[in-house]
């Protein structure tokens, strides 16, 4: 084999994860009533959308998670020996995105870098900006730059269209088979949004992501299209694969707090009396420490855990996977308290339903009561914090991360991105890329997030009665 | 004379449905006219339409509301600002929901005093003040200073009536007043009601859907059912011969005195309202309809003082008089299948840092009961008096403080606790929040049997189709879950639950309490159907009395806490011997011309079971209190025949 597969702690876990999700949307599938709310979500225009761009998020996170080490060229085949360094499939399919490394800073989709240096032109050291080493490297004058890039950005714009509508043709195609019209009544059907789902909405915004990802790959494959950080790597590279960080922030995070917050808050509720009084003085008192200062203890101590322990992580991925891992527990442990308190007070009225008096009349044991009553009943809530949640989580990374406490330095993040670019706010010129790529991507997930959110919770919200 | 209001086609839609339908009607001034129908009819939304108060989506469509001769539909919003409140009033159902709990009453008053006769300070407090007398509030000066909270129900109901009165206005409309009000206290605030209007010479627009509350306060009436007005016609004319086969169902659905057969019952539910409909609207649940009631909407047809939408109207055949059946005795031994003794339920109350108990809510005090197998007891009392408890208490869903419970002879202690629920289980008032709304109701049945272990576990799914039947339900409920069920349907789902484990003793928690007259129906005879066929014994808590009399065997009264009178359902309903149960029968609403004794009013309300009177606890409330009777508390006095009453003035009369 001339790879060695990796497992990294939250690879298996999203990995889990996803396994836990597509179980869950199995068992959805099957209970009408727990179809029926998801269903409203799909007929909103705006939660659709931000799903696709959800969905887009998603796919590079997870194409970002399968690691691998490759085989040393010269180690014997009987003991092959393994780089150190820990990719993933993504960094394959990206290609040379992550080895065209330039000196320095240079901007958006430069020729040139940022600061002068000593070149050789004509025999004569002059001091210049000199010409990058793979930005614009296949130009052989300045002039043909600007007509290079609007011809590389038509092309893609071309690839992007002509992709989406092959796709959406070959969607069309399959849902007027399953629909069972032809062709030509569902496209009319579609066009006057009569499908019972806001097709429109969907397609545009596919066409929307493929155009971009054209866009993008035509000029990545000349160009730095986002610039390059302090030590010449893309910047665009590096927010790409920042989408995993804050993904496994916003995602682990949750599954750490949702067995505390239903644990502990339905369990209030519905016994009462000392336990109540005890899980309200543990979240009343954990909600009065300053939660930065629990955070930064507790990655500090897995920082000299990690730093007394080197033989136990073999390579510098795992050092700083293990400290991401420790950074959502941790998180997870100082954010359930929210959730946990409105599980309590809904259980505490929900205990005292007739429903789970007759149970009690049967004598159905506690945890039949908790599991078929109560829980159910408060599921709509968990989830409407999980979706709400997860936005705060990602904004909570990078806020942590430029405080010096979030995730490792080497570790890609927004956070990072984000602490590096702020040495660099004080440059004249500014050295904007970097902050401005950070923001942009950050802002796109988390405002698809909160969008997505808002639907989930207009379709669950009984008080909403389902209202569009 | 003009009337003081007229409607006339009067249209509401929300959305597509059209709540309000062509509805045409008039009130004069002094004159209460009754809107009477079953929930969901669009009682609340013909008042509503008046108020142009309607929910969002909700507008009218057509048709015209004149008062005193103004088109109200016209009006500007400003305008009509003054005419809410000012010209006409409006009196909700829920008086903890219309009030504003965190302003004292008198604030609230004097709110509208401010809006529509410029009152403030002084002048307004003491026009608030006249306006308590006149509800009849007692001590008024100190209740204008008194949150919603620190008044009971009744006096809360009077509030809103001093606040609807403050504008003066011309039209009082009434939705369910005391739907949500003890009898007694209905009785209360229905004379209140009645002696504003003469003096006030006020319109009245009274909605209900209890044909007692017409009886005994309407001039005239209307009977509205899915939107349209079916029948109007004099108070006299309507109750002597209803004309409309809806109307006479309604009265043949009501629960009456000594009625030993089954109740008629409606098929059906109202049509949903948004779909087209064509015929007459009452077609598909009337056993007169003929061919061209499904086509054909049939227009109005006047007979003597009544009028009435029907196609065979003056054709339909006499209302038989209710026969007298002697009330059926269930044979077998009697043979006592669950005696309580001495129950005891007190809930303590705790204040302050370390929770010292600082009192004791008496729920429920010494209170001893006798169910014989296959009979039924019916536990009468208002709300608040601890009768809920105690059904709570005998499954032991709420710990007694103390009491024995013997279940066939045999004394239920702590660990015999899953033998008394294979024995006896519970059916609950609110079927809306009796039903898990994410379990299907198969699986909701089989949990009896799978926690208590009843049967092979193979033989459950066959049990369960065999109970759906038994209580009509339809072969595929099981897979669906409550949601798809109406409130009758979920009522008998919830029978089904509790039959699931056979038991011998059904408690009933006013299981028809919040069903419209015609499911109740339905379900009393389902309850009894029942009891025939299983030989089950029913303990039944209700407040409804009609209900008691027409299923219970035995009654026992409950008040504060303890039973004051105990007997045969027929002895204690029809010869009341102690002074609350005389006022409780008293003040039901009767549709018959009230003949003989004068009608007997409680004031005042229950007392708290914290801190109960002294002596007898009915003495505050008592017509005939003396001495003693505030002193010590009255011992059993046994009038024969398993009859017997906790009152000092019974036993002087012996």
């Amino acid at each position: 084999m001339s790879f060695m597969p990796v497992i990294l702690w939250t690879d298996a876990l999203i990995l889990a994860l996803l396994a836990g999700v597509l179980a869950l949307v199995w068992f959805i599938r099957r209970h009408e009533h727990l179809r029926a709310p998801w269903r409203n979500v799909a007929q909103r225009p705006m939660a659709m959308g931000a799903a696709l761009v959800l969905t887009a998020f998603v796919a590079i996170g997870l194409l970002d998670s399968l690691h691998y080490r490759e085989r040393l060229p010269d180690s014997p085949p009987d003991a092959p020996q393994y780089s150190v360094e820990v990719l993933s499939v993504f960094d394959a399919l990206v290609g040379e995105l992550r080895t065209q490394q330039e000196k320095t800073y240079s901007a958006p989709l430069a020729t040139r870098l940022y600061a002068k240096e000593f070149v050789e032109r004509g025999g004569v050291t002059v001091r210049d900006y000199p010409r990058l080493q793979y930005g614009g490297a296949h130009l052989a004058h300045a002039s043909e730059h600007l007509p290079d890039v609007v011809r590389r950005s038509l092309i893609g714009l071309a690839q992007g269209l002509a992709a989406s509508l092959l796709l959406f043709g070959l969607l069309a195609a399959w849902q007027a088979r399953r629909a069972r019209l032809v062709f030509g009544a569902w496209l009319t059907a579609w066009w006057l949004g009569q499908l019972g789902w806001p097709g429109r909405t969907a397609a545009g915004m596919m066409a929307l992501l493929l155009v971009l990802a054209g866009v993008i790959m035509q000029l990545a494959a000349g160009y730095h299209v986002l610039g390059t950080d302090k030590v010449g790597q893309d910047v665009l590279y590096i927010s790409l694969k920042s989408i995993r960080t804050g993904l496994v922030i916003g995602t682990l995070t949750t599954l750490v707090t949702l067995p505390l917050a239903i644990g502990f808050g339905i369990a209030a509720g519905y016994f009462r009396g000392w336990v109540d009084d005890v899980i309200q003085y543990v979240y009343t008192v954990l909600n009065s420490i300053p939660g930065v200062l629990l955070i930064a203890a507790a990655v500090l101590i897995v920082q000299v855990y990690i730093e007394s322990n080197p033989e136990l992580f073999d390579t510098a991925a795992a050092r700083a996977d293990i400290r991401l891992l420790a950074l959502c527990l941790i998180m997870g442990v100082t954010s359930w308290t929210g959730l946990a308190r409105l599980l309590r007070g809904e259980s505490l009225k929900l205990r005292t339903l007739d429903y789970v008096e007759a149970a009690r009349a049967f004598g159905v044991s506690h945890a039949r009561i908790i599991s078929r009553h109560i829980f159910p009943n408060v599921f709509h809530l968990v989830l409407i914090a999980i979706v709400l949640d997860f936005s705060g989580l990602v904004l909570a990374e990078a806020v942590l991360s430029y405080v010096g406490v979030g995730v490792d330095p080497t570790m890609y993040s927004w956070g990072n991105m984000i602490n590096g670019a702020r040495l660099e706010l004080a440059r004249e010129p500014i050295v904007w890329w970097q902050l401005g790529a950070a923001f942009a991507f950050m802002f796109t997930l988390v405002l698809a997030a909160n969008l997505f959110a808002d639907g989930v919770r207009d379709a669950f919200d009984p008080r909403l009665g389902g209202r569009r | 004379m003009k009337p003081l209001l007229e409607v006339r086609d009067l249209v509401t839609a929300i959305g597509a449905a059209r709540v309000v339908d062509g509805v045409s009607f008039h009130v004069a001034a002094g004159e209460t006219y009754a809107l009477l129908g079953e929930s969901g009819c669009g009682k609340s939304m013909t008042a509503l339409s008046l108020m142009r108060l309607l929910p969002d989506g909700g507008r009218v469509a057509s048709g015209a509301v004149e008062l005193d001769g103004e088109n109200v539909l016209a009006l500007t919003e400003r305008d009509m600002r003054q005419v809410r409140g000012g010209r006409m009033a409006m009196i909700f159902q829920e008086p903890m929901l219309a009030l504003n709990p965190v302003i004292k009453v008198g604030g609230q008053i004097g709110e509208a005093l401010a809006l529509h006769q410029n009152l403030t300070g002084a002048a307004a407090r003491d026009a608030a003040r006249a306006l308590l007398d006149a509800v009849g509030v007692p001590d008024a000066a100190r209740r204008l200073d008194s949150y919603p909270f620190e008044l009971s129900g009744g006096l809360r109901q009077r509030m809103m009536i001093a606040m609807a009165l403050a504008g003066q206005p011309r039209l009082l409309i009434a939705d369910e007043p005391t739907t949500a009000l003890d009898v007694t206290i209905q009785a209360q605030v229905l004379d209140v009601l009645r002696r504003l209007r003469s003096e006030r010479q006020m319109g009245m627009l009274l909605i209900t859907h209890d044909l007692g509350v017409v009886a005994e306060n309407a001039d005239r009436v209307g009977v509205m059912y899915a939107g349209e007005l079916l029948e109007e016609g004099t108070r006299a004319a309507f109750f002597a011969a209803p004309q409309h086969p809806y109307s006479r169902m309604l009265f043949e659905a009501l629960p009456r005195a000594g009625d030993g057969g089954r109740l008629a019952t409606i098929p059906g539910q109202v049509p949903r309202l948004d779909s087209p409909l064509a015929g007459c609207r009452f077609a598909p649940r009337c056993p007169y309809a003929i061919a061209r009631c499904r086509s054909e909407s049939p227009g109005w047809q006047t007979i003597d003082e009544q009028r009435v939408r029907c196609h065979l109207a003056g054709q339909l055949p006499a209302l038989p008089p209710r026969a007298d059946e002697a009330v059926d005795v269930v044979g077998g031994e009697r043979r006592p299948l669950l005696r309580v003794d001495g129950l005891k339920v007190h809930f303590p109350v705790r204040r302050g840092l370390l929770q010292r108990t600082v009192g004791q809510v008496r729920a429920v005090d010494d209170v001893s009961l006798t169910i014989q197998a296959g009979r039924t007891l019916a536990l009468v009392g208002e709300s608040g008096c601890g009768k809920t408890t105690v059904g709570k208490a005998v499954l032991r869903l709420i710990e007694p403080t103390a009491g024995s419970i013997v279940l066939d002879g045999e004394a239920v202690t702590a660990n015999g606790i899953d033998r008394l629920r294979r024995q006896a289980q519970m059916v609950f008032q609110d079927p809306f929040s009796s039903l898990n709304p994410r379990m299907r109701v198969a699986d909701t049945l089989l949990e009896g049997m799978d926690a208590l272990g009843v049967g092979a576990a193979a033989d459950r799914r066959a049990a369960i189709v065999r109970l759906q039947q038994q209580v009509g339900l339809p072969d595929d409920a099981g897979g669906r879950y409550p949601h798809a069920f109406s409130g009758g349907q979920r009522q008998r789902i919830a029978i089904a639950r509790a039959l699931a484990v056979s038991p011998r003793l059904v408690i009933c928690d006013e299981p028809t309490s919040a069903l419209d007259v015609s499911v109740q129906a339905q379900i009393l005879n389902l309850l009894k159907d029942l009891q025939n066929d299983l030989g089950l014994a029913y303990l039944f808590i209700t407040h409804n009395l009609a209900v008691v009399d027409y299923l219970a065997h035995e009654v026992a009264v409950m008040y504060l806490g303890r039973i004051v009178e105990h007997g045969a359902a027929a002895e204690v309903l029809r010869a009341p011997r102690h002074p609350y149960t005389q006022a409780l029968v008293s003040a039901i609403p009767r549709i018959e011309p009230q003949t003989g004794h004068e009608a007997i009013r409680l004031a005042g309300d229950q007392p708290s079971p914290l801190n109960p009177p002294a002596g007898c606890h009915f003495h505050p409330r008592c017509p005939h209190a003396n001495e003693v009777c505030r002193k010590t508390y009255p011992e059993r006095t046994d009038l024969g025949e398993g009859h017997w009453v906790r009152c000092h003035w019974v036993a002087a009369q012996r």
